[in-house]
């Protein structure tokens, strides 16, 4: 009964571990790793204020994203946006939770990074570098493709809601 | 004989007090068809992205869709004046009809230039107003629409304002028709202001 007990997980460990090493372009050296895809952002003047979305996936131990830095900003900070009562608002928040099965999805209307005195314009097509820092996993270097003002996804992808229907006139 | 005026009496006196209460619903129900009642909307005076006046009457004529927010706002802003612009494209001709007003609610920032600077990213028919504070709280205060200065812990001149988050539909003479959702899509936004369109 022991001996039979250990040795069905054994023989089941080499098929578990398929489903994880089938992934290309998944790095698998470091566990609990946090993978940032998808960073994107919206065009806006030089000098003003501008937007940076993402998703951010955890693989590993919960983590907390804490902080961002992009040269094209003077300065960067993560912010919620909410309805209350039917009034808008938007506070600085000072980090955001992400853990495995629960990806932090920074999109419009929610928490986003803002992104205040643009050292230049960005303009839709354009590709900037920032910085993701979390708690756990350090900084992650990514690029931001921006999209133009006010999209509702990032650029690429389907707009969302889009009604392909005909409109009655 | 004595009887007779005391018997008629009680009846006047209620024909009298009848009237008087018929009288009091009257004015109350023309009190509330006139002030009574909330209204939306009304005159303004504010200043266009040139720096240029513009006052309420300058948009007779025209359906207007009025939005109140402000440029420092980069990510609930900016996706609503984005679906407008994309609801007008959807309305087509029809839409033509539709002018977008831009009204902030930040006027110590948006000057008539940042504001018509910021205006220009979504469509070139979307016209951004300002105006002196005493200015933007008439118009917000006609419209009913709430706003607030919320300081956040940055240098002193960091902050954010908490505002309503409903579009107005107006008719061409200047009567409020209907709100209109900000959180919908552009296509959603467009069918829901072709309902009220001529």
């Amino acid at each position: 009964m022991r001996r039979r007990s250990l040795v069905l997980p054994l023989l089941a460990l080499p098929f578990l571990a398929m489903p994880f090493l089938a992934g290309p372009g998944i790095a698998l050296a470091q566990p609990g790793q946090i993978q940032v895809q998808q960073v994107w952002s919206r065009a806006a003047p030089q000098g003003r204020v501008g937007v940076l979305y993402m998703t951010v996936t955890d693989h590993g131990a919960p983590d907390r994203l804490v902080g961002v830095e992009t040269p094209v900003a003077e300065k960067a900070e993560l912010h919620e946006s909410f309805a209350e009562g039917g009034v808008m608002k938007m506070r600085p928040v000072a980090a955001a939770p992400v853990e495995p099965g629960k990806p932090l999805v920074l999109k419009p209307g929610g928490y986003h990074v803002m992104l205040m005195g643009l050292r230049r314009s960005l303009k839709e097509g354009d590709e900037f570098p920032a910085t993701i820092r979390f708690a756990q996993a350090g900084a992650v270097s990514v690029t931001a493709h921006v999209a133009k003002a006010g999209a509702a996804a990032p650029p690429g992808a389907a707009e969302m809601g889009r009604d392909h229907g005909a409109m009655s006139h | 004989m004595s009887d007779q005026p005391r018997r008629k009496l009680p009846g006047f006196a209620i024909a009298l007090a009848a009237l008087v209460v018929l009288a009091v619903i009257g004015a109350g129900t023309a009190w509330f068809m006139q002030g009574g009642a909330p209204t939306i909307g009304g005159p303004f005076k504010l200043v266009n992205g040139e720096g240029r006046p513009v006052t309420d009457r300058d948009f007779r004529g025209h359906y207007l869709l009025v939005y109140f927010g402000y440029t420092f706002c980069p990510d609930v802003c900016p996706t609503t004046l984005n679906q407008v612009a994309e609801a007008l494209d959807k309305l087509g001709p029809k839409g033509e009809q539709v002018q977008p007003l831009f009204i902030t609610v930040d006027p110590k920032r948006d000057t008539p230039q940042v504001v018509g600077q910021y205006v220009a990213a979504f469509t070139p028919r979307l016209v951004g107003l300002t105006g002196t504070p005493e200015e933007i709280a008439k118009v917000a205060r006609e419209y009913r629409v709430y706003y607030a200065i919320h300081k956040t812990a940055g240098s002193p001149g960091d902050y954010t304002v908490d505002h309503s988050s409903s579009l107005y539909l107006m008719s061409p003479s200047g009567a409020f028709i209907a709100p209109i959702r900000a959180d919908q899509s552009g296509a959603e936004m467009a069918k829901d202001i072709a309902r009220h369109l001529s």
